[in-house]
């Protein structure tokens, strides 16, 4: 179960209105500082202090924090605004990184998103971990997590498709009675099943208690060592065609089809009398008067 | 269907909880700072002004932000009285940000005045900050979405006024649904979400379980 928390690369923490997903977002930091990372995070929805609340004094000297709350669009124009506005910010944090295992928070991405062109965003979340493998100490999957919060009501399928193409994992919070549950997303998995839900709670010193999947709700994954069923195989019916029968029905003209040999044929009168003619036995019970055809409809 | 014109904001610092608030002798006082939307637009248009009203977005093609607007409620919150507050915690009312949509501002906009709020009432002044945001249901009306789920996750506090779902009660006005969004104390046994109806009287409102009315008791 702790597997699932050894996370890398875009990890998009998709929150709402009913399960905040800032508390989650906090155990991670606070787990990747404990495990000796470097910690930076981009703060813009709430004040340095709030988020700072709950960590304990060790972790929140390890944490590098870039305060975009107070004034990012430089409004006050004291000069103590991060320059270049919330892209210069974002490009700023990374360029900061040293190299080696870096977990990167966005508090958050929607914050971003919503002032920022979807396409500059992406190309900056591309750039950190291009940035973050040049300097060294490894590819940068395995250096570099980046933390993003993204509350899903805010946004289209366009901007969260194209997050969610760049992400390796998305993580979705729900719950039920009063209980939360991570829905993880795992786009290239390895030694953990793409798909996997897990109930959680977020202590009050910021540690991540874990309660396994119910089994109601986890997803069947496939075992990688049974032979794919081939769903064709036990049909009552043939769904494939032999190259005679497909000959035929290539060949065959449909009956309301109109062709000019058709057209001839209708244009031409036909020798003879008419070769289609209509039976009619009556039955036993049939009462029919000629006078009358519709006498026993009672109409 | 036209939207009733009228964005007012009100400061107050401590307000009196006992009944019967008087809010002229609060004005005179400075305890209330009160701008009226409505009154004061017409000063936009027909009185010149020497430096940016509140509402000079109302005059502009294109208005980007509503920075006047925050350096109003700004400057009301600065000290008068030799560098020391005469009055502490303030409260920013703000009736209401939909109409701010009607106006032709943006929901970023919107969203960005009342951050710049939060970073001065409630982080700068420790105070709060209330805001109405009407929610028509409508889920066509993305800038609304976005306004108001947008305020919904700044919030730490979520009142959802509706009326009930069983049709119109002389007794019961409606429902009230308190959302929780504080993790300050993340239990698993926590409620995060109570439900009460109430009943709006002359100058308070009476709050009940469901189906606990008096009038049914």
């Amino acid at each position: 179960m702790e597997s699932v928390l050894a996370l890398r690369g875009l990890v998009l923490l998709r929150d709402s209105v009913e399960w905040e997903g800032r508390s989650l977002l906090k155990a991670l930091i606070k787990k990747a500082a404990l495990g000796g990372e470097q910690v930076h995070i981009l703060g813009c929805e709430v004040s340095e202090e709030e988020f700072r609340a709950g960590f304990d004094s060790s972790i929140n000297s390890r944490l590098v924090y870039y305060d975009l709350f107070r004034d990012p669009l430089n409004w006050a124009q004291t000069g103590e605004a991060l320059p270049g506005g919330p892209l210069g910010a974002l490009q700023a944090m990374c360029k900061r990184t040293d190299p080696g295992p870096v977990t990167v928070a966005l508090d958050s991405l929607s914050w971003l998103l919503l002032r920022l062109p979807c396409a500059a965003l992406c190309q900056a979340l591309c750039a950190m971990s291009r940035q973050h493998a040049c300097r060294g100490g490894g590819p940068a999957a395995e250096q570099l997590c980046v933390l993003g919060l993204l509350h899903r009501e805010l946004h289209g399928p366009g901007p969260t498709g194209a997050l969610s193409s760049l992400a390796q994992t998305e993580v979705t919070l729900g719950g039920t009675a009063g209980q939360a549950s991570a829905h993880i997303l795992c786009r290239r998995p390895r030694q953990r099943p793409p798909l996997e839900t897990l109930w959680f709670s977020v202590l009050p010193d910021l540690s991540l208690d874990l309660q396994g999947g119910p089994p109601l709700e986890s997803q069947p994954h496939p075992d990688p060592h049974t032979p794919q069923v081939e769903p064709a195989s036990h049909l009552t019916f043939n769904l494939h065609l032999s190259k005679r029968e497909r000959e035929a029905k290539d060949s065959l003209t449909l009956p309301f089809q109109f062709s000019s040999e058709k057209q001839q044929a209708l244009l031409r009168p036909g020798p003879g009398p008419a070769t289609s003619r209509i039976f009619y036995e009556p039955d036993a019970f049939d009462d029919l008067d000629p006078e009358d055809p519709d006498g026993d409809l009672d109409v | 269907m036209p939207t009733q014109m009228a964005a007012s904001l009100c400061i107050t610092f401590s307000p009196s909880t006992s009944k019967g608030v008087s809010l002229t002798v609060a004005r005179e006082c400075g305890q209330l700072v009160f701008l009226e939307g409505l009154k004061s637009s017409v000063d936009v248009f027909f009185r010149a002004q020497a430096e940016p009203h509140p509402l000079q977005f109302l005059r502009e093609a294109n208005a980007e932000n509503l920075q006047p607007l925050y350096e109003f409620v700004r400057e009301a919150l600065k000290p008068v009285d030799d560098g020391e507050a005469a009055w502490r915690c303030p409260v920013l009312l703000v009736d209401d940000l939909s109409v701010l949509l009607s106006l032709g501002m943006g929901a970023v906009a919107v969203l960005d005045f009342i951050h710049y709020c939060r970073a001065t009432v409630c982080w700068e002044r420790k105070g709060n900050i209330v805001a109405l945001v009407h929610d028509s249901g409508d889920t066509e009306d993305e800038e609304n979405n976005i306004l108001l789920n947008g305020l919904s996750h700044q919030s730490h506090l979520i009142l959802r006024a509706e009326g009930l779902p069983t049709g119109f009660c002389r007794d019961v006005h409606g429902q009230l649904r308190i959302l929780w969004r504080t993790p300050s104390q993340p239990t698993t046994q926590r409620d995060r979400s109570l439900t009460y109806q109430y009943k709006i009287q002359d100058r308070s409102v009476s709050f009940f379980a469901k189906g606990m009315s008096p009038a049914v008791l």
